[in-house]
């Protein structure tokens, strides 16, 4: 790994940085552009972000700290910090490959082959090869360990049955990373799971959109019939499916492997929510001056700041102490219901326009706050919804007994 | 918004923190909190003594006036830890009286009492009237001058540790402004102070008579310094009462979830049943949004503007999870909840206690809005 940086090499690519965002990002494109990687529905979108992200992987400012040799930039993190800090500070659209970047991306550096890094790492980061992930299933959501997706090996192949749900940006990708069930008599469910860098491009897959409750698509449904993938895409051996699934969500807290910067999700800048609030009115009043909603969002203020700062508390070791593993398993918990709380609140604010929705030109910021509320649905159930995330937090951090 | 305030650490800080954290789990055991309760007194003297020789009451005071020469900031670490193991001693008030004395005091009073507060005076402050509210300048106790002396009258309520500081800061009206009066324990007659029942039965409370109790008319602080006083002593109060709060929440998490990992009802630990775990969960959330809060009020302290909503989020966070787990702490403990016994009630009581001292939740938050919306 490179050396520590000084404070002015990191000022000098910092500024340099920031100039190139200040330059290079568009922020109305003349459509609607996704808040998150789940949402990117129209091809107009699709091509937008995949260009972006390909721009600013070639500036130099994304995946700057992962290894050189397989297409990174192989400089020190504190580098990659500050290149994600002016995309934020510019307001730059998200990155799109989000799951190969931030999930297939640092299982590959960390356990793949030298010849898996050559041949998946620069594709994820310029965004030619998209990525999609195929966990969940229609009949086992939650319930991650039970996948039924059958994988039975023939010859130097695996033959794949079932079908996969959720998979956002599943009809443009090129890989998906499979939890699928090879062993149907294993001692427990967990044991019988293997892991597959899957080829989707492939004769027995097939997608299906899903329109979902905003009326925007961005997932698929995909279905596997007898499909046939070389034996060379197991990952991390047979059996160790659920092992390999899990490090993909530790790769999050970039402990092991180097962040690859930039985000998937645009984070609700809260901020927009007071100037909705202010530039409302309640009984021919700024809606402030009503007590109830005062306080109401002087509450969200508070917990807002809470939640800020814990990103910043969280690598503060010295604050960590008594239970290190609460705030980072909390995070996910606390900020998507969060979201979903705001969002919905600010629906209150807008009176008789609450009625309106994306499309209509009467309704509030065209709709965006209805449409932000609506899709902050996909983050409190997707990726573990918020009842297992408490079952994680209450196991993992309090030590309390399993639920079963 | 550009109040809203950052987070961080001293290495002092750390260095109290790890401290206290033994001293005050090795010296508050929870037998030795409840023995207390019973106890006159309300706190261990030879404890006090540590405290002092620790330099503790000293952290906030100028190195001019015989202390550390460091800031509230440094402070929030014992109180957090005292919190934490429901040690109650006049520690708090002690450094509340300094803090005013630094926002208030002449010279010649901060040269006179704030080397013997770093030494190990103990001293308090008398704010809260009858009227119950928690605006400091809405009083009606008073101050006649008379030549060189000032006659008080009135009552004061709410005056922790009373009967043990040497020093008592009063609010009295004069001539129809607020000022703040210097109260030495010799000025008080025979039944100044009534023993108040409180809901803490940890800490002790009097009420004070100020009718016949006459003071040097130089015991006032000047009247200019009247508004950075209440000030200072409502951000100082504000934060030392978060930490203090902050600490309970923890201990009270702790302590609901030793129950919930051993405690059996239809065969099975109650702890993995979801109806328990998942309320602990969010009590938990909101109890490191609390400290989270905390620890930036701390880093914040002094800063203008960032420094009071700091503070006041602390607080309002604070005493609305301190609050929140030990009510659920109660409920979930069952039967033995009910009982005095089960130490939930004695963290329940508390946030009663301390919100009523600052202001609770509510009273932060609408302290707050003006802040960041007006």
């Amino acid at each position: 790994m490179a050396d520590k940086p000084s404070a002015a090499e990191l000022k000098e690519f910092g500024d340099a940085a920031d100039a190139w965002f200040k330059e290079n990002t568009v922020r109305d494109p003349g459509f609607m552009l996704p808040l998150t990687f789940m949402e990117v529905s129209t091809d107009q979108q699709f091509d937008f972000l995949r260009d972006w992200q390909r721009k600013v992987y070639e500036a130099g400012f994304l995946g700057a700290s992962w290894p050189k040799e397989y297409g990174g930039g192989g400089m020190h993190s504190e580098f990659q910090r500050v290149a994600t800090r002016a995309m934020k500070k510019y307001d730059a659209p998200i990155m799109l490959n989000a799951i190969g970047n931030g999930w297939a991306g640092p299982l590959i550096l960390d356990l793949g082959s030298e010849e898996q890094k050559q041949t998946y790492i620069k594709g994820m980061l310029n965004a030619e090869d998209i990525w999609c992930q195929g966990f969940s299933e229609p009949e086992h959501g939650s319930d991650l360990g039970n996948a039924q997706l059958k994988a039975v090996r023939d010859g130097d192949e695996y033959v794949l049955n079932g079908s996969k749900i959720w998979t956002s940006l599943g009809d443009r990708a090129k890989y998906m990373i499979l939890l699928a069930r090879t062993d149907f008599e294993a001692e427990n469910k967990y044991k019988g799971l293997s892991f597959f860098l899957n080829p989707m491009k492939i004769d027995g897959i097939s997608t299906s959109r899903i329109k979902k409750l905003t009326g925007e698509y961005g997932f698929v449904q995909t279905f596997f019939t007898d499909a046939r993938i070389s034996a060379d895409c197991l990952f991390g051996g047979e059996g160790n499916g659920w092992s390999m699934a899990m490090k993909t969500l530790e790769y999050e807290r970039g402990a092991k492997v180097k962040p690859v910067g930039g985000y998937f999700v645009k984070e609700l800048d809260v901020m927009q929510i007071v100037e909705l609030a202010k530039n409302s009115m309640r009984n021919g009043k700024p809606l402030l001056d009503d007590p109830v909603m005062r306080d109401k969002m002087t509450q969200y203020m508070i917990d807002i700041q809470a939640l800020n700062l814990n990103n910043t508390r969280r690598r503060m070791p010295q604050l960590m102490q008594d239970k290190p593993m609460g705030l980072p398993l909390m995070n996910k918990l606390a900020r998507t219901e969060l979201i979903r709380e705001l969002t919905e609140f600010s629906l209150g604010f807008q009176g008789t326009k609450a009625g309106y929705y994306v499309g209509d030109e009467n309704a509030v910021d065209d709709g965006y706050w209805h449409r932000s509320y609506l899709n902050s649905f996909s983050a409190t159930i997707g990726g573990g919804t918020s009842e297992i995330q408490r079952n994680i937090v209450a196991e993992h951090a309090l030590g309390l007994p399993k639920t079963r | 918004m550009d109040n809203l305030g950052n987070i961080g650490t001293t290495e002092e800080q750390i260095e109290l923190m790890d401290v206290a954290t033994n001293f005050c789990r090795d010296k508050s055991p929870m037998d030795k909190v409840r023995a207390l309760i019973d106890d006159d007194l309300g706190y261990d003297p030879d404890v006090w003594k540590e405290i002092a020789e620790l330099g503790w009451l000293a952290i906030a005071i100028p190195e001019t006036h015989d202390g550390v020469g460091l800031s509230m900031a440094e402070v929030v670490p014992i109180a957090e830890q005292m919190g934490r193991n429901l040690m109650s001693t006049p520690f708090a008030t002690t450094t509340l009286a300094a803090q005013a004395l630094l926002a208030g005091g002449s010279e010649a009073q901060q040269a006179d009492w704030l080397p013997k507060i770093a030494a190990g005076s103990a001293a308090t402050l008398a704010l809260a009237e009858d009227n119950g509210d928690w605006d400091l300048s809405n009083i009606t106790c008073s101050g006649k001058q008379d030549g060189d002396s000032l006659s008080l009258s009135g009552k004061k309520q709410l005056v922790r540790w009373a009967d043990s500081a040497e020093l008592i800061i009063a609010s009295v009206n004069v001539d129809g402004d607020v000022r703040f009066a210097l109260i030495e324990r010799s000025a008080l007659g025979e039944g100044a102070l009534r023993r108040e029942s409180i809901i803490d039965e940890t800490a002790r409370s009097f009420e004070l008579t100020l009718d016949g109790i006459t003071v040097s008319a130089d015991a006032l602080f000047d009247a200019s310094r009247t508004r950075e006083t209440i000030e200072k002593i409502e951000l100082a109060a504000g934060l030392i009462h978060a930490a203090e709060m902050c600490g309970g929440s923890q201990a009270v998490i702790d302590y609901t979830l030793e129950y919930l990992k051993t405690r059996k009802q239809f065969d099975k630990i109650i702890g993995s049943f979801q109806a328990l775990k998942h309320p602990t969960v969010d009590n938990y959330v909101e109890y490191e949004k609390a400290r989270t809060h905390l620890y930036s009020a701390a880093y914040s302290w002094g800063e203008q503007g960032r420094g009071e909503v700091a503070v006041r989020m602390a607080a309002a966070q604070a005493h609305s999870s301190y609050s929140r787990a030990a009510d659920r702490s109660i409920q979930f403990h069952g039967g033995f909840g009910f009982t005095h016994d089960c130490d939930a009630q004695l963290h329940r009581r508390k946030a009663i206690f301390d919100g009523a001292l600052i202001g609770d939740a509510a009273y932060q938050r609408s302290k707050l809005a003006g802040l960041l919306f007006d």
